[in-house]
């Protein structure tokens, strides 16, 4: 018999360690009680939330806080919706003041019709964030260059994405993400795009340490049943990955012996 | 007749909530503030003029004539 699939480890970032290597997010739930069923669904441990306004004129329970336990859940507070360095350092700062962590999810968008970061933007906030003490999960293109420099900057995971943001077109090139695992030390983790179940686990098979998604869950016809599917995605893309591929050849190989046909 | 300075000082302050001008009245700390707007300090972060208000500072920092403040709060997000 063969060996069973190597054991895995947990998915360790700066100083702490998730079982699950599957980040989500918090975002565009029909319901703040379908939000929950549906992160519990897919076992995630973090969670993603943004920095807002408070609505003076509505309801008080609207924030997050009402339905999301802090202690059940690591909150990972994002710069969603900063254009420059400066805004996305001022949002930085106000998650941290809520008292949960001295983490962040850096987001700086350069185009409101693709939401592709402003890679510049995003070095600039990352060295001053970094220098303040922050853990920063840099969100970035697919670039090796960028992601290099955001390693450098002191960041603590690098956050490519697959495609953009609430695109769900998938792994858009898988090259470019593997080879940004292959050159970085610290957790690569692949950052938007994806759009369902094989999409997780193609993306998890070129041996980034996570995936982070949010629209895939929010947005598809039943969340809990996709954050299900999304859990076992990742679980058996990184299995997949640590168990080695066979090589892909363009011609067929018989499984079954040649010899001992009948005449 | 002359207005004081004084006088002005009594007057009800104006500030800014949200980007919304509003007239508090006079000799509010910004516990106060959150108080009477009805929300949970546990849950908000105040900035007053572009700087981060430390929770245990609420309660002895006064509204002032012109302050500018940012309520923020966690909401869904990706």
């Amino acid at each position: 018999m063969g060996s069973a699939t190597p054991a895995d480890g947990p998915l360790v970032i700066a100083d702490r360690s998730f079982a699950s290597r599957l980040i989500v997010g918090t975002g565009k739930y029909r319901s703040n009680a379908e939000m929950v069923s549906a992160i519990r669904a897919s076992g995630s441990e973090m969670v993603t939330v943004a920095v807002r306004r408070v609505d003076l004129d509505r309801s008080r329970d609207e924030g997050i806080l009402h339905h999301l336990d802090p202690a059940e859940f690591f909150l990972l507070p994002n710069t969603a919706g900063c254009y420059t360095a400066p805004d996305a350092v001022r949002y930085a700062r106000l998650g941290r003041a809520a008292g949960l962590n001295d983490w962040v999810k850096l987001e700086v968008i350069g185009d409101d019709r693709t939401l592709l970061p402003d890679t510049t933007a995003t070095l600039d906030a990352a060295r001053e964030l970094v220098a303040d003490g922050f853990r920063v999960l840099a969100y970035t293109n697919d670039d090796l260059i960028t992601a290099l420099r955001l390693e450098d900057a002191g960041c603590a995971a690098v956050m490519p994405l697959a495609s953009p943001i609430g695109s769900g077109l998938g792994l858009v090139n898988p090259y470019y993400i593997r080879e940004i695992k292959r050159r970085l030390e610290v957790p690569v983790i692949v950052d938007a795009g994806v759009g369902t179940a094989s999409d997780a686990c193609l993306t998890m098979e070129q041996g980034v340490d996570g995936v982070l998604m949010n629209t895939a869950l929010a947005a598809a016809e039943n969340p809990v049943g996709m954050a299900g599917a999304m859990r076992l995605a990742v679980r058996a893309g990184r299995e997949a990955y640590l168990a080695g591929r066979m090589a892909s050849r363009e011609i067929a190989v018989p499984s079954s012996p040649a010899a001992g046909m009948l005449e | 007749m002359t207005v004081s300075r004084e006088g002005t000082a009594a007057a009800a302050p104006s500030i800014v909530v949200n980007g919304d001008p509003r007239e508090v009245e006079p000799g509010l700390s910004v516990a106060e503030l959150l108080y009477g707007l009805g929300l949970d300090a546990a849950m908000v972060v105040v900035e007053r003029n572009r700087q981060i208000l430390a929770r245990q500072d609420l309660a002895g920092t006064p509204v002032e004539d012109g302050d500018r403040f940012e309520l923020v709060h966690f909401v869904g997000g990706g």
